[in-house]
């Protein structure tokens, strides 16, 4: 529960959203990030680590440049939170029990 | 949204039901479902231990105990298993009340039928009863377990709750 509530909060902010958005068209530099936003880059940075720890956005160091992109898992958290406990939970068992199927089929 | 609800039993409001047509074969589902329970119960949010828990366990027996493990060795109650009969049908305790505590007197009931279609392919139904145990809350709860349909219902609570946010903060 407390995940998706997490990523609740996250997008719950102005500015994050924007982030998110720009980020999920493509990846981005934080420097370009900041640009044409009315915040400043370290600012930038906080939302950023916000979204990082909501599972809404990863990053990975190229040389002295840190790359952001969208994070798949605080989306699929939200979306299976919407969904409910069991439609959740058998979902997840749906998938598993199909993948242990085709492992026997295809040794 | 994969299962389905059982629409022709009519409304209990002290149970939930759910249907996932699984492409695996009967015994495959029941091994997956009760052996390999840790493999894909969503651990990272349906926990009840201060530890993070790596695995869900059920002890293949009745009587057995169902409970989580932690990273640090610990393990948390969950419930009982109240039926064994492999490959057709489970019954299970779920013990953990509306604060997400172990409470061994609870004794809500999940049944779960494995119902081979074919060979290669598994009906199963889950069936969470006697909800009532959970006394002035059990709607709430009912919520947390079933909220087919409320989808479009909670993204516009989540529009409305981001936007008075937004509006406060800027």
């Amino acid at each position: 529960m407390i995940n998706a509530e997490r990523v609740l909060d996250a997008l719950g902010d102005r500015t994050r959203r924007r982030i998110f958005v720009r980020l999920r068209n493509r990846a981005c530099y934080a420097g370009d990030l900041a640009r044409g936003m009315r915040v400043t880059r370290s600012a930038v940075s906080q939302h950023l680590q916000v979204l990082r720890a909501a599972g809404l956005v990863a990053v990975r160091a190229e040389g002295t440049r840190r790359l952001y992109r969208v994070d798949t898992r605080g989306v699929k958290t939200l979306r299976r939170w919407l969904d409910g406990f069991w439609e959740e939970t058998l979902g997840a068992f749906k998938e598993a029990a199909e993948e242990a199927a085709s492992r026997v089929r295809k040794p | 949204m994969m299962a389905e609800q059982i629409m022709s039993s009519g409304f209990d409001p002290n149970c939930v039901r759910k249907v996932v047509s699984v492409a695996a074969p009967q015994s495959i589902a029941w091994q997956v479902f009760t052996q390999q329970m840790g493999t894909w119960w969503p651990l990272a949010m349906y926990k009840i231990g201060k530890a993070n828990a790596v695995d869900a366990i059920i002890e293949p027996r009745v009587g057995g105990r169902w409970y989580e493990r932690g990273d640090d060795g610990s393990t948390c109650d969950w419930g009982r298993v109240l039926a064994w009969e492999p490959h057709a049908r489970l019954v299970l305790s779920w013990d953990i009340t509306a604060d997400w505590q172990y409470d061994p007197g609870l004794n809500t009931e999940i049944e779960v039928r494995f119902i081979a279609e074919g060979d290669a392919r598994t009906r199963v139904e889950l069936e969470h009863r006697k909800l009532d145990r959970y006394g002035d809350r059990r709607d709430e709860m009912r919520t947390i377990f079933d909220k087919t349909g409320d989808w479009g219902q909670l993204l516009a609570a989540f529009a409305q709750m981001a936007a008075t946010r937004a509006k406060k903060a800027g």
